[in-house]
């Protein structure tokens, strides 16, 4: 796909649509589609938004354009032997950098080397006032200014469209190996899980898939961490497929139902929720299950821990699928969202019935 | 008839309430001196439940707040109001809890940096981010500020290590930021609430992330008889892959400065020295050390050092840390910079110091965290001569060069009213204006900490700066150095 700029027509596009009050659904490569409630409104097309501006891997930093394919940006940082180490899942083949840092989704790397927010440095982005911003810049210490840039990561666009993107790049590990335990149920899994996590392991990657516990460990020399764990080596081979069907949904856990499915964020070290059958990452924070219990059910059991329920497929897509906030802080994010987008022109409703 | 901060004394013991000249003097000012202002009240509250009836107060009568941790902070952000409350949570210093397992402890806002790592150390555990003054700042002053440390290329600033905060807001509610978990519903107030300077809410309780202590540490002292040569070893060391838990750079003069001072035995006439610290498992760090001492020697180190022993080690960052007093023991007054640029315009922006520095006739001596590109350019000046206001000028020089260039105004040490004039330089005034309305969702009525870190645009109009966009049109004639 070639470079082009887009920016000022899609500047003109949101003017309008305030001008007119016309609501706007901001679209990438509509991978992502299924995440956040339904949301009306003309489409505004970031796609073609697209080309990477600057990198330089000596300084650690990539700048691409929201509508740059996520897949583009991983070869480029690979053809130098860098990463995005938050390792984003794609959820499909159009993915774009700004569909990825709106969602704020991170993969099996987060807990240990950190999430999409942590990287992200500056991002250049339209207001729903229709105004074209800067915020961050390209350097990894900055604290000029509220740190709007983060607070972008995960607001699905309802503070602004994201039009360009400044990332923090890490190199990818000189030595990796995956090591597989076969447990027998998932209390004993959160138990092993906690276990490796206090071990000192250069740990990049946790799971337990239902069967086993997979742990990844990375780093420049690690053959003695390795002796640690006695555990069978899972091949290469087998060892990127699985991370990378876990990343991206792609198991046989997560293709073989319909039922709406849950992605609980708790305390790594809270007890099973006992809520269906579920798979677990991040050692032990990142729960998956898929349930037909109520919602508000389902939220009761993930607060009572101190953790919080997104509905993150399938279900109601009408109701709230975000875990309901408290009274305070929704008046918060509401007044927040007013300075942003006053007239709610941007993806209205997407994130919450309120706001 | 009482007065309005008399008043203060219904709900708060005696003690806690500083009312006269003498008593609120200790208050006037934080780490950056040259700024003083007494506030109409000093109030040094014991419980949350206090604080919370002094934000009502405040927020009643519409009196400003200015919240205060260790006063360490080096932008004026802790500077009263002259008719305002100045709120210490100096006594919020309780450690509340520890787990070793979920590796976290969740801390009042008043307890020292360095007290966490200390309480924590029995577990072989750690709270990474280490600013110079960590023996004095608060954690709630951290969140605050951002604050970062010589070992936040590897480890990251305070927004990557902390994973929740309670947090008053101007009407005295708690409100609870972030959670327990990797992430919380909602947008992310928590990178929103740090670096804030205190404009947003006042910090009550943090929850930090800790970290194992590294089985094995070594550092590499490198001297150059070019900075050039220096900044290029810098730039190879990330390019092959290398984070190192820390990357300093100091210049000739902060070398001189600093040796004088500690007696380590640095490379007095080297134009500038590389530590590099390494971090990891021992085999790990023994590879990448080579690695290192192979890239400075290429790029023509005049010498290189290895610690031999963890005393040494310490020796070895005993000049680095000591750079600032150091440079105090040399000069009467000295004025610290805080600007980050892209690593690769290091060679152009010493340069271009230097150049400002006998234009102006003050030396500047730097320190420098090289592996993030934030430099600490410290003025040299005698404020008895009346230099102030040329240092001061000096300083706006280097922040302005610091944007041209495609970096900010300050990479840690925060705006606060010191860098109101450059933040009109990096921002335009839609941009301002946005950060105005951002303050104006949690406080509307414009209470706390007023008139900091966020200019007006009146003022920058004042200024009359010309507003420079991430180097776009800024100093073409730069591009020659
Ligand atoms: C010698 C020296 C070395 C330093 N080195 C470094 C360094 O390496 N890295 C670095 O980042 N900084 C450094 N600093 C700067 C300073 O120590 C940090 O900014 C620190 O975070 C300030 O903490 P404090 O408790 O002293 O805050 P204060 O100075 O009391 O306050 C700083 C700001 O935070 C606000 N604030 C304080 N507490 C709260 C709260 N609970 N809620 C809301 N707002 C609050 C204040 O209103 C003010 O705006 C250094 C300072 C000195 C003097």
């Amino acid at each position: 796909m070639s470079d082009t700029d887009i920016a000022l027509s899609l500047q003109s596009e949101v003017q309008a649509a305030i001008a007119e009050k016309i609501p706007l659904r901001i679209q990438g490569g509509g991978s992502k589609a299924f995440y956040g409630r339904t949301s009306q409104g003309k489409c505004l097309a970031v796609a073609p938004h697209c080309g990477i501006i600057d990198y330089e891997p000596s300084e650690l930093v990539i700048t691409a354009r929201a509508g740059t394919p996520l897949k583009t940006i991983n070869a480029q940082l690979a053809a130098q032997g860098q990463h995005l180490a938050f390792e984003p899942p794609h959820f499909g083949s159009t993915a774009t950098l700004g569909g990825t840092i709106a969602c704020g989704f991170s993969g099996s790397s987060r807990p240990y080397l950190g999430a999409a927010r942590d990287f992200v440095l500056g991002v250049k982005c339209i207001t729903g006032k229709g105004e074209m911003l800067h915020f961050g810049g390209q350097v990894m210490k900055n604290v000029a200014g509220y740190d709007v840039s983060r607070l972008m990561v995960g607001a699905l666009g309802s503070l602004g469209v994201l039009l360009e993107i400044s990332c923090r790049v890490l190199p990818m590990p000189v030595q990796q190996v995956s090591l597989r335990l076969p447990v027998d149920n998932e209390a004993q899994a959160l138990q092993q899980l906690t276990h490796w996590n206090t071990q000192c392991l250069p740990l990049t990657a946790s799971c337990f898939d239902g069967e086993a516990v997979w742990l990844r460990l990375a780093g420049v020399e690690i053959s003695q961490a390795r002796q640690k764990v006695l555990a069978e080596l899972v091949s290469q081979e087998i060892a990127s497929a699985f991370w990378e069907n876990l990343r991206e949904q792609q198991l046989g856990f997560f293709t073989s139902t319909q039922t709406p499915l849950w992605r609980l964020s708790v305390p790594p070290t809270a007890p099973s929720l006992n809520l269906g059958k579920s798979i677990i990452e991040w050692g032990g924070g990142l729960r998956w299950v898929y349930s037909d219990l109520p919602a508000e059910q389902i939220r009761a059991a993930v607060e009572k821990i101190g953790g919080h329920a997104t509905l993150f497929r399938g279900g109601d897509r009408t109701a709230e699928v975000f875990h309901p906030l408290p009274p305070v802080l929704r008046k918060l994010h509401e007044r927040l969202r007013q300075q942003f987008d006053p007239d709610n022109i941007l993806n209205p409703s997407h994130f919450s019935t309120h706001w | 008839m009482r007065t309005l901060f008399e008043q203060l004394h219904d709900f708060l013991p005696a003690d806690a309430v500083l009312l006269s000249e003498e008593a609120v003097r200790p208050y006037e000012c934080d780490g950056l001196f040259v700024y003083r202002e007494r506030p109409a009240a000093v109030v040094i509250p014991e419980t949350l439940e206090q604080v919370q009836q002094v934000l009502k107060f405040c927020y009643t009568h519409k009196i400003p707040v200015v919240a205060r941790g260790a006063g360490t902070g080096l932008s004026g952000g802790a500077l009263p109001h002259k008719a305002g409350v100045l709120l210490s949570l100096a006594k919020f210093k309780r450690i509340l809890n520890i787990d070793p397992v979920a590796r976290t402890a969740r801390v009042e806002t008043g307890v020292r940096n360095a007290s966490i790592s200390q309480a924590v150390a029995a577990h072989g555990l750690y709270y990474a981010p280490d600013p110079s003054s960590q023996i004095a700042c608060t954690i709630g002053g951290n969140v605050a500020e951002n604050a970062g440390g010589v070992h936040c290329l590897k480890y990251g600033l305070t927004v990557h290590n902390i994973l929740e905060i309670k947090v008053l807001t101007i009407e005295g509610e708690l409100i609870t930021i972030g959670s327990q978990a990797f992430d919380s519903a909602g947008y992310d107030l928590l990178a929103l609430f740090t670096g804030s300077e205190g404009l947003l809410g006042v910090v009550m309780e943090v929850t930090v992330r800790l970290l194992p202590k590294p089985a094995a540490v070594q550092v590499v002292l490198a001297a150059f008889d070019s900075v050039i040569n220096a900044g290029s070893a810098v730039a190879e060391i990330i390019a092959v892959g290398i984070i190192p838990a820390g990357l300093e750079m100091m210049d000739n003069a902060a070398i001189r400065a600093a040796e004088a001072f500690v007696k380590v035995g640095y490379p007095v006439d080297a134009a500038a020295i590389l530590l590099c610290e390494l971090d990891g498992s021992p085999e790990e760090v023994e590879i990448q050390i080579q690695q290192v001492r192979a890239i400075v020697e290429k790029h023509q180190a005049s010498e290189v050092r290895l610690a031999d022993n963890e005393r040494q080690r310490l020796q070895f960052w005993a000049g680095r840390k000591a750079a600032f007093p150091a440079v105090g023991r040399i000069s009467p007054d000295y004025y610290c910079m805080d600007g980050t640029i892209p690593r690769k315009h290091l060679p152009m922006v010493l340069q271009r110091i230097h150049e400002l520095s006998e234009q102006y006739g003050l030396a500047v001596a730097n320190v420098f965290h090289a592996g993030d590109g934030n430099l600490h350019p410290l003025i040299l000046f005698d404020a008895s001569k009346g230099q102030l206001h040329q240092a001061e000028e000096l300083g706006g020089k280097i922040l302005e060069l610091c944007v041209a260039v495609g970096g900010t105004v300050t990479g840690e040490h925060g705006v606060g009213v010191e860098k109101l004039n450059q933040m009109c330089v990096q921002f335009n005034s839609q941009e301002l204006l946005q950060f105005h309305a951002v303050k104006a969702a949690f406080d509307p009525a414009n209470l706390l900490n007023p008139e900091k870190a966020i200019p007006t645009l009146h003022r920058c109009a004042e200024f009359g700066a010309m507003h420079v966009h991430h180097g776009e049109l800024a100093f073409p004639e730069l591009d020659r150095f």
